[in-house]
Protein backbone atom coordinates (compact mmCIF):
# COMPACT_ATOMS: atom_id res chain seq x y z
CA UNK A 1 0.00 0.00 0.00
CA UNK A 2 1.24 3.47 -0.87
CA UNK A 3 0.86 6.79 0.90
CA UNK A 4 -2.06 8.72 -0.55
CA UNK A 5 0.01 11.92 -0.55
CA UNK A 6 3.59 11.05 -1.59
CA UNK A 7 3.16 7.50 -3.02
CA UNK A 8 5.92 6.24 -0.70
CA UNK A 9 5.39 3.08 1.38
CA UNK A 10 2.42 3.42 3.77
CA UNK A 11 2.67 2.46 7.45
CA UNK A 12 -1.05 2.70 8.23
CA UNK A 13 -4.23 2.20 6.29
CA UNK A 14 -7.45 3.99 7.24
CA UNK A 15 -10.30 2.14 5.63
CA UNK A 16 -12.93 4.86 6.08
CA UNK A 17 -10.74 7.17 4.01
CA UNK A 18 -9.80 4.30 1.66
CA UNK A 19 -6.24 5.57 2.06
CA UNK A 20 -2.81 4.72 3.38
CA UNK A 21 -0.28 7.17 4.81
CA UNK A 22 3.48 7.21 5.39
CA UNK A 23 4.65 8.39 8.83
CA UNK A 24 5.14 12.02 7.81
CA UNK A 25 1.78 12.39 6.11
CA UNK A 26 -0.11 10.42 8.76
CA UNK A 27 1.20 12.76 11.46
CA UNK A 28 0.18 15.70 9.25
CA UNK A 29 -3.28 14.12 8.81
CA UNK A 30 -3.72 13.90 12.60
CA UNK A 31 -2.60 17.48 13.09
CA UNK A 32 -4.99 18.69 10.40
CA UNK A 33 -7.94 16.83 11.91
CA UNK A 34 -7.25 18.38 15.32
CA UNK A 35 -6.67 21.82 13.82
CA UNK A 36 -9.99 21.53 11.97
CA UNK A 37 -11.87 20.34 15.09
CA UNK A 38 -10.54 23.28 17.11
CA UNK A 39 -11.30 25.82 14.38
CA UNK A 40 -14.76 24.52 13.44
CA UNK A 41 -15.98 24.55 17.03
CA UNK A 42 -13.97 27.50 18.42
CA UNK A 43 -12.52 25.17 21.04
CA UNK A 44 -9.46 27.20 22.04
CA UNK A 45 -8.95 30.90 21.42
CA UNK A 46 -5.49 32.50 21.10
CA UNK A 47 -3.83 33.01 24.49
CA UNK A 48 -6.09 30.60 26.37
CA UNK A 49 -4.61 28.03 28.76
CA UNK A 50 -5.60 24.39 28.36
CA UNK A 51 -5.59 21.70 31.04
CA UNK A 52 -5.35 18.27 29.42
CA UNK A 53 -6.92 15.38 31.34
CA UNK A 54 -4.04 12.89 31.23
CA UNK A 55 -4.53 9.20 32.01
CA UNK A 56 -1.22 7.88 30.66
CA UNK A 57 -3.10 6.16 27.83
CA UNK A 58 -2.77 6.73 24.10
CA UNK A 59 -5.53 9.28 23.62
CA UNK A 60 -4.65 11.73 26.36
CA UNK A 61 -0.92 11.66 25.64
CA UNK A 62 -1.57 12.02 21.90
CA UNK A 63 -3.87 14.97 22.59
CA UNK A 64 -1.30 16.66 24.80
CA UNK A 65 1.40 16.09 22.16
CA UNK A 66 -0.78 17.41 19.36
CA UNK A 67 -1.85 20.53 21.26
CA UNK A 68 1.72 21.44 22.17
CA UNK A 69 2.86 20.70 18.60
CA UNK A 70 0.15 23.02 17.29
CA UNK A 71 1.41 25.78 19.59
CA UNK A 72 -1.16 25.73 22.37
CA UNK A 73 -0.34 26.48 26.02
CA UNK A 74 -1.30 23.06 27.40
CA UNK A 75 -0.44 21.52 30.78
CA UNK A 76 -1.54 18.10 32.01
CA UNK A 77 -3.46 16.85 35.04
CA UNK A 78 -3.09 13.25 36.16
CA UNK A 79 -5.57 11.83 38.63
CA UNK A 80 -4.35 8.96 40.87
CA UNK A 81 -7.30 6.56 41.05
CA UNK A 82 -5.82 3.96 43.39
CA UNK A 83 -6.33 1.05 40.98
CA UNK A 84 -3.26 -0.99 41.98
CA UNK A 85 -0.62 -1.75 39.37
CA UNK A 86 -2.65 -0.05 36.64
CA UNK A 87 -2.54 3.31 38.46
CA UNK A 88 1.14 2.83 39.24
CA UNK A 89 2.00 2.19 35.58
CA UNK A 90 -0.30 4.85 34.11
CA UNK A 91 1.06 7.50 36.49
CA UNK A 92 4.59 6.51 35.53
CA UNK A 93 3.73 6.86 31.83
CA UNK A 94 2.24 10.33 32.37
CA UNK A 95 5.23 11.51 34.43
CA UNK A 96 7.73 10.06 31.97
CA UNK A 97 6.03 11.85 29.08
CA UNK A 98 6.01 15.17 30.95
CA UNK A 99 9.68 14.82 31.87
CA UNK A 100 10.76 13.80 28.38
CA UNK A 101 8.83 16.58 26.68
CA UNK A 102 9.54 19.25 29.31
CA UNK A 103 5.86 19.99 29.90
CA UNK A 104 4.04 20.66 33.18
CA UNK A 105 2.03 17.88 34.85
CA UNK A 106 -0.25 18.55 37.81
CA UNK A 107 -1.22 15.60 39.98
CA UNK A 108 -4.17 14.91 42.26
CA UNK A 109 -4.40 11.69 44.24
CA UNK A 110 -7.89 10.55 45.20
CA UNK A 111 -6.72 8.67 48.27
CA UNK A 112 -4.26 11.26 49.61
CA UNK A 113 -6.28 14.34 48.70
CA UNK A 114 -9.90 13.17 49.01
CA UNK A 115 -9.79 10.11 51.27
CA UNK A 116 -11.08 7.42 48.92
CA UNK A 117 -10.11 5.51 45.80
CA UNK A 118 -12.08 3.99 42.94
CA UNK A 119 -12.20 0.39 44.24
CA UNK A 120 -13.47 1.67 47.62
CA UNK A 121 -16.05 3.93 45.95
CA UNK A 122 -17.30 1.06 43.77
CA UNK A 123 -17.69 -1.18 46.81
CA UNK A 124 -19.45 1.51 48.83
CA UNK A 125 -21.89 2.41 46.07
CA UNK A 126 -22.49 -1.16 44.84
CA UNK A 127 -22.13 0.17 41.32
CA UNK A 128 -19.74 -0.34 38.41
CA UNK A 129 -16.37 1.34 39.13
CA UNK A 130 -16.49 3.26 35.82
CA UNK A 131 -19.38 5.33 37.20
CA UNK A 132 -17.42 6.47 40.25
CA UNK A 133 -14.33 6.99 38.11
CA UNK A 134 -16.10 9.14 35.51
CA UNK A 135 -17.83 11.19 38.21
CA UNK A 136 -14.54 11.81 40.05
CA UNK A 137 -12.75 12.81 36.86
CA UNK A 138 -15.47 15.18 35.64
CA UNK A 139 -15.61 16.91 39.01
CA UNK A 140 -11.89 17.18 39.68
CA UNK A 141 -10.68 18.12 36.20
CA UNK A 142 -13.22 20.95 36.21
CA UNK A 143 -12.43 22.00 39.79
CA UNK A 144 -8.65 22.06 39.24
CA UNK A 145 -9.05 24.00 35.99
CA UNK A 146 -11.13 26.67 37.75
CA UNK A 147 -8.82 26.82 40.78
CA UNK A 148 -5.62 27.12 38.76
CA UNK A 149 -6.77 29.53 36.12
CA UNK A 150 -7.19 27.34 33.05
CA UNK A 151 -9.74 28.42 30.46
CA UNK A 152 -10.33 25.02 28.90
CA UNK A 153 -10.30 21.35 29.92
CA UNK A 154 -9.22 19.11 27.03
CA UNK A 155 -10.10 15.41 27.08
CA UNK A 156 -8.91 12.61 24.81
CA UNK A 157 -12.34 11.41 23.68
CA UNK A 158 -11.89 10.11 20.14
CA UNK A 159 -14.31 9.27 17.35
CA UNK A 160 -14.81 5.72 18.66
CA UNK A 161 -15.53 6.94 22.19
CA UNK A 162 -18.04 9.48 20.98
CA UNK A 163 -19.77 7.05 18.61
CA UNK A 164 -20.06 4.47 21.41
CA UNK A 165 -21.50 7.07 23.82
CA UNK A 166 -23.91 8.20 21.11
CA UNK A 167 -25.08 4.63 20.53
CA UNK A 168 -25.69 4.19 24.27
CA UNK A 169 -27.61 7.46 24.46
CA UNK A 170 -29.71 6.69 21.39
CA UNK A 171 -30.58 3.20 22.60
CA UNK A 172 -32.17 4.77 25.67
CA UNK A 173 -33.19 8.08 24.03
CA UNK A 174 -31.41 10.03 26.74
CA UNK A 175 -32.49 13.46 25.52
CA UNK A 176 -30.50 15.47 28.06
CA UNK A 177 -27.31 13.51 27.38
CA UNK A 178 -27.84 13.82 23.61
CA UNK A 179 -28.18 17.58 24.00
CA UNK A 180 -24.88 17.73 25.87
CA UNK A 181 -22.99 15.36 23.57
CA UNK A 182 -20.90 17.76 21.55
CA UNK A 183 -17.20 18.41 20.87
CA UNK A 184 -17.51 21.56 23.00
CA UNK A 185 -19.36 22.22 26.21
CA UNK A 186 -19.25 25.99 26.70
CA UNK A 187 -18.13 27.57 29.95
CA UNK A 188 -20.90 28.39 32.42
CA UNK A 189 -20.97 29.49 36.07
CA UNK A 190 -19.00 26.79 37.91
CA UNK A 191 -17.89 25.08 34.68
CA UNK A 192 -14.74 25.56 32.58
CA UNK A 193 -15.15 25.04 28.83
CA UNK A 194 -14.70 21.38 27.96
CA UNK A 195 -13.37 20.34 24.56
CA UNK A 196 -12.72 17.09 22.69
CA UNK A 197 -10.23 17.92 19.92
CA UNK A 198 -9.75 14.24 18.94
CA UNK A 199 -13.38 13.59 18.00
CA UNK A 200 -12.52 13.42 14.29
CA UNK A 201 -9.83 10.72 14.80
CA UNK A 202 -10.42 7.03 15.53
CA UNK A 203 -8.74 5.27 18.40
CA UNK A 204 -6.73 3.10 16.01
CA UNK A 205 -5.35 6.35 14.58
CA UNK A 206 -4.45 7.61 18.05
CA UNK A 207 -2.60 4.40 18.91
CA UNK A 208 -0.74 4.61 15.58
CA UNK A 209 0.10 8.26 16.23
CA UNK A 210 1.70 7.35 19.57
CA UNK A 211 3.67 4.46 18.06
CA UNK A 212 4.94 6.62 15.21
CA UNK A 213 5.80 9.57 17.48
CA UNK A 214 7.58 7.36 20.02
CA UNK A 215 5.09 8.20 22.79
CA UNK A 216 5.31 5.47 25.42
CA UNK A 217 1.75 5.05 26.65
CA UNK A 218 0.19 2.43 28.91
CA UNK A 219 -1.10 -0.23 26.53
CA UNK A 220 -2.96 -2.36 29.06
CA UNK A 221 -6.58 -1.46 29.63
CA UNK A 222 -7.89 -0.52 33.07
CA UNK A 223 -8.71 -3.86 34.78
CA UNK A 224 -11.89 -2.38 36.26
CA UNK A 225 -13.29 -1.50 32.82
CA UNK A 226 -13.41 -5.10 31.58
CA UNK A 227 -16.85 -6.06 30.37
CA UNK A 228 -18.43 -2.63 30.72
CA UNK A 229 -21.24 -1.42 28.44
CA UNK A 230 -19.04 1.07 26.63
CA UNK A 231 -16.75 -1.72 25.40
CA UNK A 232 -19.81 -3.64 24.21
CA UNK A 233 -21.00 -0.65 22.17
CA UNK A 234 -17.53 -0.29 20.63
CA UNK A 235 -17.52 -3.95 19.70
CA UNK A 236 -20.87 -3.62 17.94
CA UNK A 237 -19.75 -0.49 16.09
CA UNK A 238 -16.47 -2.09 15.01
CA UNK A 239 -18.38 -5.06 13.60
CA UNK A 240 -20.45 -2.61 11.54
CA UNK A 241 -17.31 -0.70 10.55
CA UNK A 242 -15.61 -3.86 9.34
CA UNK A 243 -18.53 -4.59 7.02
CA UNK A 244 -19.07 -0.97 6.00
CA UNK A 245 -16.05 1.29 6.54
CA UNK A 246 -17.05 4.84 7.47
CA UNK A 247 -20.12 3.81 9.49
CA UNK A 248 -18.84 5.17 12.80
CA UNK A 249 -17.89 8.55 11.35
CA UNK A 250 -21.19 8.82 9.46
CA UNK A 251 -23.13 7.98 12.65
CA UNK A 252 -21.31 10.54 14.81
CA UNK A 253 -20.83 13.34 12.30
CA UNK A 254 -24.41 12.94 11.03
CA UNK A 255 -25.69 13.35 14.59
CA UNK A 256 -23.55 16.43 15.18
CA UNK A 257 -24.64 18.04 11.90
CA UNK A 258 -28.31 17.06 11.82
CA UNK A 259 -29.41 15.63 15.16
CA UNK A 260 -27.72 17.41 18.05
CA UNK A 261 -29.60 20.71 17.81
CA UNK A 262 -32.91 18.92 18.32
CA UNK A 263 -31.86 17.95 21.86
CA UNK A 264 -30.18 21.15 23.04
CA UNK A 265 -33.32 22.35 24.81
CA UNK A 266 -33.44 19.13 26.85
CA UNK A 267 -29.86 19.67 28.07
CA UNK A 268 -30.51 23.35 28.77
CA UNK A 269 -33.43 22.61 31.07
CA UNK A 270 -31.24 20.40 33.24
CA UNK A 271 -28.39 22.92 33.43
CA UNK A 272 -30.68 25.87 34.15
CA UNK A 273 -31.88 24.17 37.33
CA UNK A 274 -28.43 23.98 38.98
CA UNK A 275 -27.57 25.49 42.37
CA UNK A 276 -24.36 25.28 44.45
CA UNK A 277 -23.26 22.26 46.47
CA UNK A 278 -23.55 22.99 50.20
CA UNK A 279 -20.18 21.34 50.80
CA UNK A 280 -17.87 22.26 47.92
CA UNK A 281 -19.77 24.87 45.94
CA UNK A 282 -19.83 22.91 42.68
CA UNK A 283 -22.91 23.23 40.47
CA UNK A 284 -25.56 20.68 41.41
CA UNK A 285 -29.30 20.16 41.00
CA UNK A 286 -29.54 19.07 44.68
CA UNK A 287 -28.24 20.30 48.03
CA UNK A 288 -25.03 18.25 47.85
CA UNK A 289 -23.24 17.47 44.58
CA UNK A 290 -22.73 13.94 43.28
CA UNK A 291 -18.98 14.08 43.99
CA UNK A 292 -19.45 14.97 47.68
CA UNK A 293 -22.18 12.33 47.99
CA UNK A 294 -19.76 9.80 46.52
CA UNK A 295 -17.13 10.78 49.10
CA UNK A 296 -19.74 10.55 51.81
CA UNK A 297 -20.78 7.04 50.76
CA UNK A 298 -17.13 5.97 50.54
CA UNK A 299 -16.65 7.12 54.14
CA UNK A 300 -14.34 10.00 53.20
CA UNK A 301 -16.69 12.86 54.10
CA UNK A 302 -19.14 13.20 56.99
CA UNK A 303 -21.42 16.03 56.01
CA UNK A 304 -23.65 15.59 59.06
CA UNK A 305 -20.65 16.07 61.36
CA UNK A 306 -19.61 19.30 59.64
CA UNK A 307 -20.38 22.48 61.59
CA UNK A 308 -23.10 24.37 59.79
CA UNK A 309 -20.79 27.40 59.38
CA UNK A 310 -18.36 25.27 57.34
CA UNK A 311 -21.07 24.38 54.87
CA UNK A 312 -21.49 26.80 52.04
CA UNK A 313 -24.49 29.09 51.96
CA UNK B 1 5.52 -16.33 13.68
CA UNK B 2 5.62 -15.12 17.28
CA UNK B 3 2.70 -13.01 18.50
CA UNK B 4 3.09 -10.56 21.37
CA UNK B 5 0.60 -8.51 23.32
CA UNK B 6 -1.59 -10.00 24.57
CA UNK B 7 1.16 -12.24 25.84
CA UNK B 8 1.02 -15.45 23.91
CA UNK B 9 3.12 -17.38 21.52
CA UNK B 10 1.37 -18.74 18.49
CA UNK B 11 3.16 -20.55 15.75
CA UNK B 12 1.64 -19.62 12.40
CA UNK B 13 3.08 -20.70 9.08
CA UNK B 14 4.19 -17.83 6.87
CA UNK B 15 4.37 -16.14 4.55
CA UNK B 16 0.94 -14.54 4.69
CA UNK B 17 -0.53 -11.05 4.59
CA UNK B 18 -1.55 -9.04 7.66
CA UNK B 19 -5.18 -9.24 6.50
CA UNK B 20 -4.96 -13.04 6.29
CA UNK B 21 -3.32 -13.21 9.72
CA UNK B 22 -6.15 -11.20 11.28
CA UNK B 23 -8.74 -13.45 9.62
CA UNK B 24 -6.87 -16.50 10.93
CA UNK B 25 -6.90 -15.03 14.45
CA UNK B 26 -10.55 -13.88 14.10
CA UNK B 27 -9.58 -10.29 14.94
CA UNK B 28 -11.39 -7.20 13.68
CA UNK B 29 -8.84 -5.03 11.80
CA UNK B 30 -10.53 -1.94 13.28
CA UNK B 31 -9.57 -2.97 16.79
CA UNK B 32 -5.84 -3.62 16.43
CA UNK B 33 -2.53 -2.33 15.14
CA UNK B 34 -0.07 -4.80 13.67
CA UNK B 35 3.60 -4.13 14.41
CA UNK B 36 6.25 -6.26 12.71
CA UNK B 37 9.56 -5.87 14.52
CA UNK B 38 9.45 -2.15 15.31
CA UNK B 39 7.43 -1.12 12.28
CA UNK B 40 3.70 -0.53 11.82
CA UNK B 41 2.44 -2.50 8.84
CA UNK B 42 -0.64 -2.17 6.63
CA UNK B 43 -3.11 -4.96 5.92
CA UNK B 44 -1.56 -5.85 2.57
CA UNK B 45 1.96 -6.26 4.01
CA UNK B 46 3.43 -9.77 3.73
CA UNK B 47 4.73 -11.37 6.90
CA UNK B 48 7.55 -13.91 6.73
CA UNK B 49 7.65 -17.17 8.61
CA UNK B 50 10.34 -15.97 11.06
CA UNK B 51 8.81 -12.54 11.80
CA UNK B 52 7.92 -11.47 15.33
CA UNK B 53 4.59 -9.68 15.22
CA UNK B 54 2.79 -7.64 17.87
CA UNK B 55 -0.97 -7.42 17.61
CA UNK B 56 -1.77 -4.42 19.77
CA UNK B 57 -5.34 -3.79 20.86
CA UNK B 58 -6.37 -0.16 20.46
CA UNK B 59 -9.66 -0.34 22.37
CA UNK B 60 -10.01 1.75 25.53
CA UNK B 61 -13.11 1.29 27.62
CA UNK B 62 -12.76 3.11 30.91
CA UNK B 63 -14.21 6.42 32.02
CA UNK B 64 -12.52 9.58 30.81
Amino acid sequence: MKCRVCRGPAVIDIRRHNAGFCTEHFVHHCEEQVRRAIKDHHMIEPGERVLVAVSGGKDSLALWHLLVTLGYDADGLYLGLGIGEYSHDSGAAARAYATTQGVKLHEVDLSADYGYDIPAAATATHRAPCGACGLSKRHLFNAVALERGYDVVGTGHNLDDEAAVLLGNVLRWEAGYLGRQHPVLPAAPGFARKVKPLYRLGEREMAAYCVLQGIDYIVDECPMAAGNKHLGFKDVLNTLEDRSPGSKAAFLFGFLERGHDRFVADAGEERDALGECAVCGAPTPGEICAFCRLRQRAGALDVDAMPVELRRE
Amino acid sequence: MLLRNPKREVEIEGPLTVAALLVRLELNPESVLVICGDTLVTRDARLAHDDTVEIRSVISGGAR
